[in-house]
């Protein structure tokens, strides 16, 4: 039953993924990027995860994916389906094929783990989370601040002392 | 049961089809699409190597949970401002395509 359930995920997470990598509309690749977050929110269901499942799905699912889709639309989408894979794209997937050959290769020699997935006490994540990890836990909000503010400067449009150094610019 | 082989193997599979999606790709929106395939393939292996080695040596269940829970974070901050340069990069260049970005190249 358990196995049912994970070739039935890994299904969804490795077709997702190559979905991703294989169509040519950006708009479908968000989706297919999508089916394969929601793949591996469902192995984290298998492993005892669900706090995890549950971000998995709120965060990638919801918030990720609109932004991707976002910025499709913001940038111009008809430009999309004339931009190919580049030439070294056998070379790629001669990469990524040895890379994930070695990764599996170590995977199989490394002793064996006998254990099962255990479904520990959901109550001591916050526990560890807030006292062996706090300060990790108050850098990464601050990393997501800094980088709020930094999307916010980058993307905004124009400012004024932009525009009063343009002119400078062009005749220089 | 599910050995933990399949998961990390599972892992494995993601990461590879990620990096070659960041490799062959020439639209910037779809390298960060998969570059957090490849973030993803690390979750699934944290959790998993988490879950069965809760309890064994050092091990416990959550941290390899709060690492990848920190990692998903980094992953929705680094989204944000991959799309914020994206959307100058558009404005200022007109296009999307890695390839044509070669201000830097002499």
């Amino acid at each position: 039953m358990q196995l049912a359930l994970f070739i039935l995920v890994a299904i969804f997470t490795i077709g997702g993924a190559l979905g991703v990598v294989a169509t040519r509309n950006v708009v479908h690749a968000a989706l297919f990027l999508l089916l394969s977050l929601l793949g591996a929110a469902g192995a984290y269901l298998l492993l005892f995860a669900e706090f995890l499942a549950l971000v998995q799905v709120l965060i990638y699912g919801g918030a990720i994916t609109i932004v991707v889709l976002f910025a499709v639309m913001l940038t111009r989408s008809s430009e999309y389906p004339r931009i190919t894979d580049n030439r070294q794209w056998p070379l790629a997937v001669v990469t990524a094929a040895v890379l994930a050959a070695v990764l599996g290769v170590a995977f199989w020699l490394a002793p064996e783990v006998s254990s099962q997935p255990q479904a520990p006490e959901f109550t001591g994540l916050a526990a560890s989370l807030f006292t062996k990890w706090a300060l990790p836990f108050e850098i990464a909000s601050l990393v997501l601040l800094v980088a709020l503010i930094g999307a916010i400067i980058i993307a905004r449009a124009q400012t004024v002392g932009d525009a009063e150094d343009a002119p400078g610019r062009s005749e220089g | 049961m599910v050995p933990l082989l399949y998961f990390q193997l599972l892992g494995a599979a993601l990461f590879g089809i990620g990096l070659y999606g960041v490799l062959a790709r020439r639209s910037a929106v779809l390298i960060v699409l998969s570059i957090e395939l490849m973030l993803n393939a690390v979750n699934i292996n944290l959790i998993a190597a988490a879950s069965y080695l809760n309890g064994i040596g050092r091990f416990d269940a959550f941290d390899g949970q709060i690492i990848a829970i920190f990692v998903i974070t980094v992953a929705a901050a680094e989204v944000g401002l991959a799309f914020a340069i994206i959307l100058r990069m558009y404005r200022n260049r007109g296009t999307v395509n890695v390839d044509e970005i070669n201000l830097l190249k002499w």
